[in-house]
């Protein structure tokens, strides 16, 4: 880490349609370990929402406890954050979405976080197809404690100490795509080019949109025989298609060779472009998702991109029909029934 | 026949979980409330959906007393399987009521009570072909029956099966006919009215009957709630099914269909308090039902709300713990637990209403209190206040109170301000401003967190900065005193050297035994206790008296200790009364207990 940020800036920084320049999306000066993954993720989150001229303040990031957690503190300065308790992101993420739909919901959480302490609320918010960005930034290590197994190291995978990770290991990805995550991608911190255009995406989806983001530990988790070393995961890594997100007010520009572009439209109107590197690869099925997933996995390697996507979600507002005001916006008006009401409430207990 | 006794007995009802015995034993009491005379029922059932004996418990009191009395003077028995004890439980010189289709075995046959036999299997099996109805109508054949024997008004009966029956009329007349099958088999085998009866009166004035955990959930939606999320847990569940349900009928927009509200059924509990933290910090109001365990699971939370200062309701039912403990029973032993929940140095606001009225007034202050305090406040109520039916003064709102949302900055109040700190105490009152996400492009914005902060809500782990913040929470808990409710006092000036202090469901047998205390020529300043943290008013009661009895329904004095820890009361001051069998204390028992402990 380095303990002075440059008040350095280029004088002719892009200014995205809402005329701000990227530093405008930045946060606080990083207090984790140099070369950690996590602020990799936490830039990309910053361009994605620069990129999509998203205001600051229309956007809550939550997160639970631990490395992973601490990063909302570490991009969009002009955005309420909320660090909240271990493994429960969701819940606090679930509250703060039912009271204001209006907002764009961001969640950072960790393995330990997602996948041993919270993967009862992990899987509950998915049930609910809750309209958030649920990112997990996975090292497979708890790094706050200096370096533990978490439930998503791999069997066999080695930690600093030098023991080995007896136990089955939980493969978020299969396992969001199982429960009905409407939205699932997968990249590596290292890989901007295709982290950018997934949170993009991921922002504007109408429902749950799940990004396991394997992110490599530099100091707990980059030894030799760890799986989740930047070398392993550079050498194991396999793309599906890669994707290009149109917002809606832009053009969508086919730069591709007809036949290997796939769009697709979104909700709010918006594209995604699929570039089908790989051969036959179709984001909407949801069993050949889990079946490359799993192949994948059987070959050791990490399957990235957009892992599967519903484009008829339906969030957890929809389905339980509440007001298109955002709830917090009701006044006592809309909201008390009033004292003529309540003398009939009161007739009828007599 | 004895000396008559009008409006002033016991009835027990003993029946079988499941067996539609529920509708037909409130159908007595809704009668009796009819006529104007106060009576109060008590359900004592079991964990249990189908099978287990169940028991309804009702109290009629010419002079009012709504608390739990002793001493069975009519028992209707319908159980065999608990009808050893129930016979045992009738007082000498009253009444068993039975099922007389089979006789009575001889070992239940005591000497100085008085039989009843119904036939009421055979009645039914005669009147009715279907197997459902035989069932149900037995309930209603005892009802009928017991308005011959107390000289209910058969008309109030045909009134309120109307009533429940209203749009599906078909269901009246079986009723009706069950009823006159009791009626007439009293008549014709039985003298009546017993000496024991009810009499119209016109004691309840504007009085409804409602349980308390439906006037919790009215209290939120007059309060402007919009979230409720919750896990279901005995006995709280029926708070957000109450809400749902009134919210469904109120809060619907009428044009759209699209509703103003939105409920959550958690995962946990965890997750419910965890929905509606994140909520209020979003700026709506939001709240949660629960039990003691659910409050032991919500405590990690409740820390962090406390010390990330959002506002947060909790309704906490109490009933008898600790563990799974007694879940249909009732107790007031979650005090120490709600005050102090969660670790590090933690404490909450807590409300005790003591019936329907405050159930509804306390919740929906509740959400100002939480706002105006931004910290959680926990409504303590429990099983007997929220599962029973009370007589209360009718709920009441005043269309002229706004609602308190406490201090929260505007875009337009932060663009004059040159910098915003979260955690600032403007004021000295040791109540900073909130903003809401969302608010202001590019002032306001800031991490909520559980870890330490300094004022501008910057992550710090300075022990200066954490002990001046941990410094300022203490100056907003003495605010809080002079917010909360103060206690009722039931004299202007202190009359006794003594006093009796008591809260919640204690309030009606300690009410009556006061009574009964001055009857004796025994006199003892009474104080109810609404909130805690104690205010002034309090402080100066115990202050004033030599002797304070302390009534509540838990083994640990709970409420005791409270005193000690926030007041250093000396412990040998305070004489504890307490209840903890489960059920609802009664005034005997208070006054057994004070009265060991006199002269002091």
């Amino acid at each position: 880490m380095s303990y002075v940020r440059s008040k350095f800036r280029h004088p002719m920084l892009p200014v995205n349609d809402l005329g701000y320049t990227v530093d405008f999306y930045e946060g606080s000066l990083s207090t984790l370990c140099a070369g950690c993954g996590h602020d990799s993720i936490s830039a990309a989150i910053a361009q994605a929402c620069f990129e999509l001229s998203i205001e600051p303040h229309k956007v809550a990031k939550l997160s639970g406890i631990g490395c992973s957690s601490k990063t909302p503190a570490y991009f969009l300065n002009n955005s309420h954050g909320f660090n909240s308790v271990h493994g429960r992101m969701p819940s606090v993420a679930t509250g703060a979405n039912l009271a204001n739909r209006d907002l764009i919901y961001l969640g950072v959480s960790g393995d330990g976080d997602t996948a041993s302490i919270g993967m009862g609320q992990f899987v509950h918010v998915i049930r609910r197809n809750l309209n958030m960005v649920y990112i997990v930034m996975n090292n497979g290590c708890y790094g706050l404690t200096k370096g533990q197994d978490s439930a998503t190291a791999d069997v066999g995978s080695k930690n600093k100490a030098g023991s080995v990770n007896l136990f089955e290991t939980i493969d978020l990805a299969s396992l969001a795509i199982e429960l009905g995550a409407t939205f699932v991608a997968q990249s590596f911190s290292g890989d901007k080019d295709q982290l950018i255009p997934l949170i993009k995406a991921g922002m504007s989806h109408p429902g749950f949109a799940f990004i396991n983001v394997i992110s490599p530990c530099v100091t707990f988790n980059n030894n030799a025989g760890s799986t989740k070393s930047y070398d392993y995961v550079r050498e194991h890594i396999e793309a599906t298609a890669t994707v290009d997100f149109v917002p809606i007010m832009k053009e969508i520009r086919a730069d591709y060779e007809e036949g290997s572009v796939e769009s697709l439209k979104m909700h709010d109107g918006s594209f995604i472009q699929l570039h089908k590197l790989a051969k036959d690869w179709n984001p909407t099925d949801r069993v050949s998702a889990i079946n490359a997933v799993q192949t994948a996995k059987a070959k050791n390697e990490i399957l990235t991109g957009l892992l599967y996507m519903n484009p008829d979600s339906t969030d957890l507002h929809e389905l339980i029909q509440t007001s298109d005001r955002p709830l917090n916006k009701l006044t006592k008006k809309e909201l008390c029934p009033g004292s003529e009401v309540l003398q009939g409430i009161n007739d009828s207990f007599r | 026949m004895s000396e008559i006794k009008t409006n002033d007995f016991v009835i027990r009802f003993a029946n079988v979980n499941g067996t539609g015995s529920a509708s037909a034993n409130a159908l007595f009491t809704k009668a009796i409330f009819r006529m104007g005379i106060p009576v109060t029922p008590k359900n004592i059932f079991p964990s249990n959906i189908q099978g287990l004996p169940t028991w309804y418990e009702v109290r009629v009191s010419e002079k009012g007393y709504l608390g739990r009395r002793e001493g069975i003077d009519l028992m209707v028995c319908v159980n065999p399987q608990s009808m050893a004890r129930d016979v045992e439980s009738v007082k000498a010189g009253g009444y068993f009521l039975y099922d007389s289709t089979k006789p009575l075995h001889s070992q239940f046959i005591r000497d100085d009570i008085n039989y009843i036999g119904i036939p009421m299997t055979e009645l039914c099996n005669l009147a009715f072909s279907d197997a459902r109805q035989r069932q149900l109508f037995k309930n209603i054949v005892y009802v009928g029956a017991l308005s011959a024997l107390f000289e209910i008004e058969f008309d109030v009966l045909i009134e309120l099966l109307g009533e429940q029956f209203k749009g599906k009329e078909r269901l009246i007349e079986p009723n009706i006919t069950a009823l006159k099958m009791g009626v007439e088999y009293v008549h014709q085998n039985y003298e009546y009215p017993l000496d024991i009866r009810v009499e119209r009166r016109d004691l309840l004035g504007d009085s409804i009957l409602m349980n308390g955990n439906t006037a919790c959930a009215l209290g939120a939606i007059y309060a402007g709630a919009t979230v409720a999320a919750w896990y279901p847990i005995t006995p709280s569940t029926s708070v957000v099914d109450a809400f749902a349900k009134y919210a469904e009928k109120l809060r619907v927009d009428k044009t759209t269909g699209k509703k103003n509200f939105a409920v959550v059924q958690a995962e946990d509990e965890l997750a419910a308090i965890g929905m509606v933290i994140g909520a209020n910090w979003n700026g709506a109001r939001s709240f949660t039902a629960t039990s003691g365990p659910g409050v032991s699971l919500m405590n990690e939370f409740l820390g962090l709300a406390y010390f990330a200062e959002i506002p947060t309701v909790l309704i906490d039912v109490q009933r008898a713990g600790p563990s799974t403990g007694m879940p249909t029973r009732t107790q007031q032993s979650d005090i120490l637990e709600a005050a102090y929940a969660s670790h590090g140095d933690t404490k909450h606001v807590l409300l005790f209403p003591a019936s329907p009225k405050e159930c509804f007034e306390f919740t929906a202050e509740s959400f100002d209190y939480a706002e105006k305090l931004q910290t959680p406040v926990i409504v303590m109520t429990d099983l007997d206040l929220g599962m029973n039916d009370h007589v209360s003064a009718p709920l009441k709102w005043d269309e002229d109170c706004g609602y308190q949302r406490g201090k929260v900055l505007d875009a337009a109040a932060l663009d004059k301000l040159e910098r915003y700190g979260r955690y600032l105490d403007v004021d000295e009152d040791g109540i900073p401003y909130r903003t809401i996400p969302g608010t202001h492009i590019s002032k306001g914005g800031f991490v909520t967190r559980g870890t330490s902060r300094d004022e501008y809500a910057v992550y710090t782990e300075d022990g200066e900065i954490y002990r001046r913040n941990m410094d300022r929470l203490i100056k907003k808990w003495n605010t809080a005193k002079e917010i909360v409710p103060a206690p009722e006092f039931y004299q202007e000036t202190n009359l006794s050297k003594h006093g009796v202090l008591f809260f919640g469901t204690s309030t009606y047998a300690a009410e009556e035994a006061i009574e009964l205390l001055k009857q004796e020529q025994i006199s003892l300043d009474p104080m109810r206790v609404k909130a805690f943290p104690f205010g002034e008013a309090f402080a100066d009661f115990i202050n004033s008296h030599e002797k304070v009895f302390v009534i509540e329904q838990n083994r640990d004095a709970q409420f005791r200790s409270l005193m000690m820890i926030e007041l250093g009361v000396n412990p040998e001051k305070i004489v504890s009364v307490l209840n903890y069998d489960g059920t609802p204390i009664t005034a005997d028992n208070i006054l057994k207990q004070i009265k060991t402990n006199l002269p002091i």
